[in-house]
């Protein structure tokens, strides 16, 4: 198979998880691995095993994991982006990982801090969970320091109340 | 280059083979303020003892004191000669005193007064003998006069006299000596002086507000470490954007400033030397720890710290040592306020489900809820008289509200899409809050007093966020 045509299948993969995701909201904010721009149209070589980028393509885009407000539950949507996630450090063992906890804008400072911490937190005990070594993966609360999704409306809100697992290169 | 950057190479040559911790968490601090000195407060001549507390029966005026009409010609200068504190001589600088005099008392929405700019002014000798028939002609029932006087040794002698132009009488007078470069303290406590002999509240003007400034847009924005005085004069940055930073606070004597920084990629808790410019960690740990906060004698330090995701408040000695976990319940633990006594802490908790208020001893014992409001509360700050609590109120949209230390006598103060995070004047009858704009995440720092009147947004130089009032300063 062409790098090209598997390519294709992940980005239809990912478009049709991402549509029977139930905690995700309404709009996803872009993927990397679907919107990276082809540089130079070259993929035979594809992204570098053990990179974000890599690491994104393999997981389908599911490389961030969404919450409801005030909460850090796993989901069933999240449990699966998580085994996708644990899969892929199985099968690169040297790769060690940051989850990011975000908050969104309707929650005060200093406790979206807090719960920003606790989703990460939540997304790492389920990746340990899993099988994968505690000490590959850090965490990291940005509260509600940084949106991905700037409006102020719940389907914004939705897409900032997140956990997004960053390959550390 | 500056010889603070040729330090810090210095430094980062000699700390070349030690973890490089050490060095990075000072990479995002700019140059460092001034440390001000004390300002010295003189006997005036001819003092009479006057009674202070407020208005009394000496006072010829009924009525609300926005209706008070009150004249600040420019303070006189005994000669005009040359100071560090304004180019164009001290005759200039008795009218900037004025000025600022005006501004503080005007931006308070108490009172509304009549600047120098608008008024005679009156010459050295009429400082102390009011020319009273051409005030009254003016209509003038309050006359705030002043003179500067610089000493022999470089710093200024400033005079500050409260007359009530109906009785021909003095109210009070007080005189500091103020370095020049602290001229506008020198302001702020005339109008503290007049505030306080007019109100009977406690003085608030010469303080200081840490704050966060602000810019970018909502998904890239910079947040910086900033200082200002309490009317927005001798505005400072004091990080550099590099790393975000938030929630800072002032030591209870101003010469230290704590605050979170990532500056080495996670949320941790600096106290900034102002004087020595170092910078150190509130607590050795891997763990993050973010909202700090100072007892009122600046003996100890509060901060709240996340393990294994769950977050707990501790308490520290100021000048390091071990910390003591005080609380422990799983959820958020968080913030946390002293009592003016430092016997009671008020701090917020998700216990029960949601964000709450909670009360306990200073010790952690006896704790206990104290917002039963529907909504969630957060962020609550004790006053520094000790009689009320502000808080952020969520019913939906975040207010600023406030309540008793027994969680009664509620009070919603504001009315925005989202303001939070209240800090008190020194006083304990004003209070500052960040307000963020719909949409747009834009940050203002706004004032009100307790009657949730007097709503006013104070001008910075850019956006504003997470507002900490300093006590008035020594």
């Amino acid at each position: 198979m062409t790098s090209r045509i598997k390519f294709a299948i992940i980005l239809a993969g990912s478009v049709s998880l991402a549509a029977c995701q139930s905690g995700a909201p309404d709009q996803l904010p872009p993927e990397p691995g679907v919107s990276q721009p082809d540089t130079g149209g070259d993929y035979t070589s594809g992204p570098r095993e053990g990179t974000q980028e890599h690491f994104v393509d393999a997981v389908n885009g599911q490389n961030v994991i969404y919450f409801d407000t005030d909460r850090y539950n796993i989901d069933t949507a999240d449990a699966a982006a998580l085994q996708t996630q644990a899969q892929y450090m199985a099968r690169y063992p040297n790769v060690t990982v940051t989850i990011e906890g975000h908050a969104d804008e309707r929650g005060t400072r200093e406790y979206n801090l807090a719960l920003g911490e606790r989703r990460a937190n939540s997304a790492k005990n389920y990746l340990v969970s899993l099988g994968v070594a505690a000490n590959r993966i850090r965490t990291v609360s940005y509260g509600e320091e940084r949106p991905v999704a700037t409006a102020s409306t719940p389907s914004a809100w939705a897409q900032n109340r997140r956990a997004v697992t960053v390959v550390i290169d | 280059m500056t010889i603070r950057s040729m330090l810090s190479l210095a430094l980062a040559a000699l700390l070349a083979g030690m973890p490089s911790a050490l060095f990075a968490q000072n990479e995002d601090l700019g140059a460092a303020p001034p440390v001000g000195g004390e300002v010295e407060t003189v006997e005036m001549p001819d003092s009479a003892a006057d009674d202070e507390g407020g208005l009394t029966g000496s006072v010829s005026f009924e009525g609300s004191l926005d209706n008070l009409a009150m004249a600040i010609p420019a303070f006189a200068a005994e000669r005009d000669v040359a100071t560090a504190a304004n180019a164009r001589g001290t005759a200039a600088l008795g009218a900037e005193l004025a000025r600022v005099v005006t501004a503080d008392l005007q931006n308070n929405g108490l009172f509304d007064p009549t600047g120098p700019d608008a008024l005679p002014r009156p010459t050295y000798p009429q400082i102390t003998d009011p020319v009273w028939g051409m005030w009254s002609m003016r209509g003038a029932e309050m006359l705030v006069q002043g003179y500067v006087r610089p000493r022999a040794d470089g710093k200024l002698v400033v005079g500050c006299y409260l007359y009530d132009v109906a009785l021909q009488d003095e109210l009070v007078r007080s005189g500091w000596v103020v370095p020049p470069s602290d001229w506008r303290r020198a302001a702020h406590k005339c109008a503290d002086l007049i505030y306080s002999r007019l109100t009977g509240e406690s003085p608030f003007f010469d303080s200081r507000i840490a704050y966060i400034a602000e810019t970018g847009p909502k998904d890239n924005r910079t947040k910086r470490l900033a200082i200002m005085d309490s009317d927005g004069a001798n505005h400072r940055f004091i990080t550099t954007g590099r790393a975000t930073a938030l929630t800072p606070r002032y030591s209870p004597d101003y010469r230290k400033l704590m605050y979170l920084s990532y500056v080495d990629g996670n949320p941790r808790i600096y106290i900034y030397d102002i004087g020595t410019g170092r910078q150190t960690l509130v607590t050795e740990s891997a763990n993050p720890t973010f909202a700090p906060r100072w007892s009122p004698d600046g003996r100890w330090v509060l901060y709240s710290m996340a393990v294994n995701g769950n977050t707990d408040i501790y308490r520290v000695s100021a000048s390091g040592g071990a910390s003591e976990r005080l609380t422990t319940a799983p959820g958020i633990d968080v913030g946390g306020s002293y009592s003016p006594d430092g016997s009671r802490i008020v701090f917020e908790s998700d216990r029960s489900g949601e964000q709450q208020i909670y009360m306990m001893n200073a010790d952690g014992s006896n704790q206990r809820r104290i917002t039963f409001f529907g909504g969630r509360a957060a962020t609550p700050e004790w006053s520094p008289r000790g009689d009320q609590i502000a808080f952020t109120y969520i019913p939906g949209d975040f207010n600023i509200a406030t309540m008793s230390p027994e969680g009664r006598n509620f009070r919603k103060l504001t009315d925005g899409w989202q303001d939070e995070a209240p800090t008190w004047a020194p006083n304990g009858r004003v209070l500052q809050f960040f307000r963020t704009e719909r949409n747009t995440g834009r940050t203002a720092i706004y004032q009100v007093d307790l009657t949730g009147e007097n709503l006013r947004r104070l001008p910075t130089p850019v956006d504003a966020s997470d507002p900490a009032w300093g006590p008035i300063l020594p």
